[in-house]
């Protein structure tokens, strides 16, 4: 703090603080407390509320929805975020590598489309595909009647996810796969190696930094994305009701607000444990400083 | 062990730019065979096509009596150190050494036993779980070679391989990359900017400009006799003084001093022809009292080149630079004389700037010559 004091120093700092503190830490807490209350939007307890103590996560623990809710978010992670996304995302910008031209451009330029158009224009757009009747999908497959969004609801947003989100691993890939020396690729196909073993032994482990950071922000953002609600609305009967069209559901549709913090509180654990979790492996693995300051990046990210 | 044979090879890039542009080459069998040139003259180029990193447009590879130029470069029977050695970081020392072996799918004890006894043979021992980048410059060159080597690749090619290496480690390295050439008797081309380089490690060198060959020849043949003025100038710690001239009456006329005539170009030459006069700086020798032959100059410059000195002097329009050893050091402004041993000066076409020689001039009148 030389030359500027703490007092100074704090100054400079407080209008930051205050700004986190009024938007981040306020709600947060403003959150534990409704998620202790019998808060509803309507009726009585909208205006006086009531201190019900834990009542609440007792009443979410014992409700077989918010299991069956909690079963398909990590299915949904899993299928959406870490295989769909991640994997894609990895083929394509390994697939771009070798193409030049407009080629690369156009298909670059579409898969970017994807990630940029906004989530209510991208899900009009998804509704108009596989909509029952006149459906674009069904137009093509002549299989007029077919309504993926009843009979497939998981199915069709975790399809919808992954082209809506593939864009960001495809850049993070592609910027990794850049940093990989080319020498080191051509010195495995000296010795005969084939793609599969270049890529087995020279790629992955230069970018393990890199896959790292895009499987954390990968999975924490299909553990809170909400867009999947704007196709199906979590429907039909709950059958693609994620956990964060779950606590709208509750707290909005439902009217019960302090059932929908306490859920949203749950929520936030889960993530800190994931984010911890990631940042323990990224620790273990030592160290490169390169790979450090991914991971706290990616750690600084989660939190916000 | 094989030899290297191309014929007419081509790499041209999209776009239409010849990289290498019909190259002729015959590297002998445990040749030690340098590719010397500026940047961008397409001795990489060539290297990386004998390697199979760049697939070859147009022309035939040959390693031994085998055809390559469509194999991968993992079946030609050939290893490649890298300038930056690229070396696999996430991978100690013995995992990269025998890293080639994995590939073929040998056992894990079969590999170490192979890595630490090539890597005793080039002083890596105690360094087999060190990680790359824990190791000096001159140890990953030699992590870099010893993968290399450690298949018994019937070629060797290294790009160059002392750029990378600080002033004092690469005279040390110099001498050892030809003692373990020796030793392995493995043919080996290398690629390097470097003449002095070239000079010192290669059996053979060959000088490359634009995509294709110049010269093919000895180190002394290179040196000495330089087929082009582009290669005079090219080799050599101090270029080759280059003067413009005529041929007047058996002898050579360089401005208002008359030279004896180069003993090659005699009978290579017409009276009246235009000629380019080279002399190497270290053939040319001074005087302070009139020469027969000698060109009458004056000293501008003297630079110290610790046992000698580099002498720059001008005669006339002319300027000539000339390597003295320390007894002979002339003052700076002093008028003298430089000598002119006909033996060791070369006249060259003014026009096409090759060598006039009288011996070259009855082969080229047998057989049509290709070269630039």
């Amino acid at each position: 703090m030389a030359g500027l004091g703490r007092f100074g120093a704090g100054a400079f700092v407080a209008p930051a603080l205050a700004l986190i503190g009024l938007f981040l830490v306020f709600p947060a807490l403003w959150t534990i407390y409704l998620g202790m209350t019998d808060y509803r939007l309507t009726g009585l307890q909208a205006v006086d509320p009531s201190f019900v103590g834990l009542d609440n996560y007792e009443q979410i623990l014992g409700d077989p929805a918010f299991w069956r809710s909690l079963r398909l978010t990590l299915v949904f992670v899993l299928a959406s975020g870490i295989v769909g996304q991640s994997l894609l995302g990895f083929a394509i910008a390994w697939a771009l590598r070798r193409l030049t031209g407009w080629l690369k451009s156009v298909v670059e330029t579409l898969v970017l489309a994807a990630w940029v158009i906004p989530a209510s224009v991208a899900s009009f757009l998804w509704i108009a595909l596989l909509d029952r009747r006149g459906g674009t999908l069904n137009e093509i497959l002549g299989t007029q009647g077919t309504a993926w969004l009843i009979e497939h609801p998981m199915a069709m947003i975790i399809i919808f996810n992954i082209w809506v989100g593939t864009a960001f691993s495809m850049l993070l890939f592609s910027s990794a796969l850049a940093s990989v020396p080319p020498s080191q690729l051509e010195s495995a196909r000296m010795a005969g190696a084939s793609g599969w073993q270049q890529l087995r032994d020279v790629v992955i482990p230069n970018i393990r930094g890199h896959i790292l950071t895009n499987t954390l922000l990968i999975t924490l953002w299909t553990f809170n994305t909400f867009t999947p609600y704007l196709v199906t609305a979590g429907g039909p009967n709950g059958a693609s009701e994620i956990l964060a069209v779950y606590i709208y559901n509750t707290a909005i549709p439902g009217g019960q607000l302090g059932v929908g913090a306490a859920i949203s509180l749950i929520m936030l654990l889960i993530n800190l444990v994931i984010a911890l979790g990631y940042l323990r492996v990224g620790r273990a693995r030592a160290a490169r400083p390169a790979e450090a300051t991914a991971a706290e990046t990616a750690g600084g990210a989660a939190t916000s | 062990m094989a030899a290297i044979t191309t014929h007419a090879l081509v790499k041209e890039y999209p776009g239409g730019v010849r990289g290498v542009d019909g190259v002729d080459i015959a590297i002998a069998d445990g040749e030690f065979f340098a590719l010397l040139g500026p940047s961008g003259c397409g001795k990489t180029t060539l290297l990386r096509s004998i390697a199979g990193l760049e697939t070859i447009t147009e022309g035939q590879l040959l390693i031994g009596d085998r055809d390559v130029t469509r194999l991968e470069p993992g079946q030609r029977g050939v290893a490649m150190v890298f300038q930056d050695y690229a070396l696999f970081p996430h991978m100690d020392v013995a995992d990269n050494i025998a890293y080639p072996l994995k590939i073929r799918r040998q056992p894990r004890s079969a590999r170490r036993g192979v890595a630490s006894e090539v890597g005793d043979g080039l002083s890596l021992t105690g360094l087999m779980e060190r990680r790359p980048g824990q190791l000096s410059g001159g140890q990953q060159q030699r992590v870099a070679l010893a993968r290399a080597v450690a298949t018994r690749p019937e070629v060797l090619l290294l790009d160059e391989p002392l750029s990378n290496l600080d002033a004092r480690l690469r005279l040390e390295a110099r001498t050892f990359l030809k003692e373990l050439q020796r030793e392995l008797a493995v043919t080996t081309v290398f690629v390097t900017h470097d003449q002095a380089e070239a000079l010192a490690l290669a059996d053979r060198i060959a000088v490359m400009s634009a995509g294709k060959l110049i010269q093919v020849g000895t180190p002394r043949e290179v040196f000495a006799k330089p087929a082009t003025t582009f290669v005079a100038g090219f080799i050599g710690s101090t270029p080759m003084n280059l003067l413009a001239a005529r041929v007047e009456g058996g002898q050579v006329r360089l401005g208002s001093a008359v030279v004896p005539m180069p003993l090659d170009a005699v009978g290579a030459v017409t009276d009246g022809a235009e000629v380019v006069w080279g002399a190497r700086p270290e053939y040319l020798g001074w005087s302070t009292t009139a020469v027969e032959g000698g060109v009458e100059a004056e000293v501008t410059v003297v630079e110290n080149l610790g046992a000698s000195v580099l002498v720059t002097a001008v005669a006339g329009a002319d300027r000539l630079q000339l390597v003295l050893g320390e007894d002979d050091e002339p003052a700076p402004g002093s008028r003298g004389w430089v000598t002119v041993p006909p033996r060791r000066t070369l006249l060259f076409d003014a026009e096409s700037g090759r060598r006039l020689d009288a011996e070259r001039a009855r082969e080229d009148a047998v057989a049509v010559d290709v070269a630039p």
